[in-house]
């Protein structure tokens, strides 16, 4: 209890909020570094899940590569990247990537794989093209299990970026290794507490997007999704029918 | 689609992954099955060492030293760094370790004056805790040291820490973060001798590999490199002098408890007589450069000794 208080101490103490190891600093950059390797993960994940989700071809590979990749050591993968591209920002990128790539690539093709088939059907015996099945049926449908792939990539990574300060003078990551070996375990515990804080905002804020960035009519929940349109009153969102216009 | 086929293709895939990464694990045998039962036994030295390469050989010596004097030894190596293992030494449940006298030390009292050698050894005996107590120190030294490049030295004509002044870029400090905060670090170069450090970068591997590379690609100019590290010959690495004493003396010393009798502290004199600095850089190059085991290299400098 007693170290706890002073790693509240520390927090507070004016004196870690000037300089190049300000905590807001610190925190900036754990943010920025966080959201940077999420929307690189994105980019090479969605698609491919998207596309593995859409055809149903690559499945089994994306699960086994996946699955290797979830069990990569980051710290092993991040020296390895280091001493091959050396010290600075780009090792810790690239092993964070890597580490965020599994949660997000499951996230887009389970949430196409959710999908009623019957609905898919539909929409492609209405005339859509493939594109346009994607675009308007699959990508909104899937997106609350995307949503959840993104938000649990989001917590690893938050709680990981901290080696980023193995080879670089980056993030909150800065104060665990400081603390560990000089032994000054306030600060260590304080950085500890700062990366929880920002951990539990960033939860926060994907659980407010889960509410609201999901089209009306769907849930999280897969299902068959052909509630007669005239029911009185859904009690709640997960009644609501997923209607396709 | 996916079809049964495809799903079972998958799971018989993830079966073997599975398997193949269980019995990757199973390959290096569990580090907890032996020696922890027996380290109560009184007749038991138990011999520890710093999860440090290096370390770990002075220590495996030790060991195979001690057995062949007809002792019986507990390994346990690889604890940790010294703020990991220190108190279990301190506790009395390890009865041999490596270490080296400034860093020691150091840890100890945080005022030491440190010195020459001998006086850093002086010290040290005094500011042992009861129940530990050191053994005859070795001429081999193992020191924190400020480094660069070869080529770098040369541009500046460097040959000790002091000329670093000479220097006319910015020069980037790289190294585990604690360096930052040393006595001998960044600020006393600034403090001492007016040399001016352009930033800190945090390479958290104990002047290890990465550290290394950075200095070989530029990144960093200047690091603490311990001077018994191979890689400053293979790498054309150059550490600077150090006159003043900036760094206290680190040669290899053993800790002991009351339990290491006369003749276990002859078996380990004998073995600190004849470890001197140019050994100690040739055992570890076996280790970094050739990738030995630290058994092997252990018993064949014994043997080569003629201490086996």
């Amino acid at each position: 209890m007693n170290l706890f208080a002073s790693a509240i101490d520390w927090i507070l103490d004016p004196a870690n909020y000037v300089g190049l190891n300000a905590i807001p600093l610190r925190l900036g950059q754990h943010l920025v570094f966080t959201l940077v390797t999420l929307v690189i993960a994105s980019v090479i994940a969605i698609p491919l899940g998207y596309l593995i989700g859409h055809t149903g071809r690559g499945r089994s590979l994306a699960v086994m590569t996946s699955g290797g990749l979830r069990a990569i050591p980051t710290l092993g993968l991040l020296t390895l990247v280091a001493l091959w591209v050396g010290i600075g920002v780009v090792a810790p990128y690239v092993a964070l990537t890597v580490l965020a790539i599994p949660p997000i690539l499951a996230g887009a093709y389970t949430g196409f794989e959710a999908i009623d088939r019957r609905t898919v059907d539909a929409a492609r015996a209405v005339g859509m093209s493939e594109l346009q099945i994607v675009r308007k049926v699959e990508v909104p449908l899937g997106l609350p299990l995307l949503i959840g792939g993104l938000r649990s990539a989001t917590l690893q990574v938050i709680a990981t970026a901290t080696l980023a300060a193995y080879v670089a003078d980056l993030g909150l990551g800065r104060y665990l290794f400081s603390g560990l070996k000089n032994r000054d375990y306030a600060e260590m515990l304080g950085g500890s507490i700062l990366v929880i804080l920002l951990a539990l905002v960033l939860e926060g804020i994907f659980a407010l997007i889960q509410r609201f960035a999901v089209p009306r009519g769907v849930s999280g929940r897969p299902g068959p999704a052909a509630t007669p349109a005239r029911t009185p009153r859904p009690r709640n969102r997960s009644e609501r029918t997923a209607v396709v216009r | 689609m996916f079809t049964i086929t495809r799903g079972r293709l998958a799971l018989v895939s993830a079966v073997a992954v599975g398997a193949v990464v269980a019995l990757a694990g199973c390959a290096s045998g569990d580090p907890l099955d032996e020696g922890s039962s027996s380290s109560n036994d009184s007749d038991t030295i138990v011999v520890g060492s710093q999860d440090y390469y290096s370390n770990e050989i002075i220590a495996e010596i030790y060991a195979q030293a001690l057995e062949d004097g007809g002792y019986t030894v507990d390994r346990q190596f690889r604890i940790g760094q010294r703020e990991a293992y220190l108190p279990e030494i301190e506790a009395g449940s390890i009865d041999v370790f490596p270490e080296y006298t400034g860093s020691l030390l150091q840890a100890l009292d945080a005022d030491a004056a440190g010195g020459t050698a001998d006086e850093t050894y002086a010290e040290l005996q005094d500011a042992l805790p009861d129940g530990l107590s050191v053994l005859d120190m070795a001429a081999a030294t193992d020191q924190n040291s400020w480094t660069v490049t070869q080529a770098f030295a040369d541009t500046y004509n460097l040959t000790d820490i002091a000329s670093l002044t000479q220097v006319t870029e910015p020069i980037t400090v790289g190294g585990n973060s604690e360096l930052e905060t040393r006595p001998y670090g960044p600020t006393a170069l600034k403090e001492q001798y007016g040399i001016e450090i352009a930033g800190f970068t945090p390479v958290e591997d104990n002047g290890g590999p990465l550290t290394v590379k950075s200095l070989v690609d530029n990144t960093i100019q200047l690091a603490n490199v311990y001077t018994a590290d191979p890689n400053i010959a293979t790498n054309d690495l150059v550490a600077l002098d150090d006159p003043d004493g900036l760094f206290f003396p680190d040669n290899v010393v053993p800790v002991v408890s009351d339990k290491v009798d006369d003749g276990a502290a002859e078996i380990i004199n004998a073995v600190s007589a004849k470890l001197t600095a140019d050994t100690l850089v040739a055992l570890n190059s076996q280790s970094v450069n050739d990738q030995a085991a630290a058994d092997t290299i252990a018993t064949e400098w014994l043997t080569e000794a003629g201490l086996l």
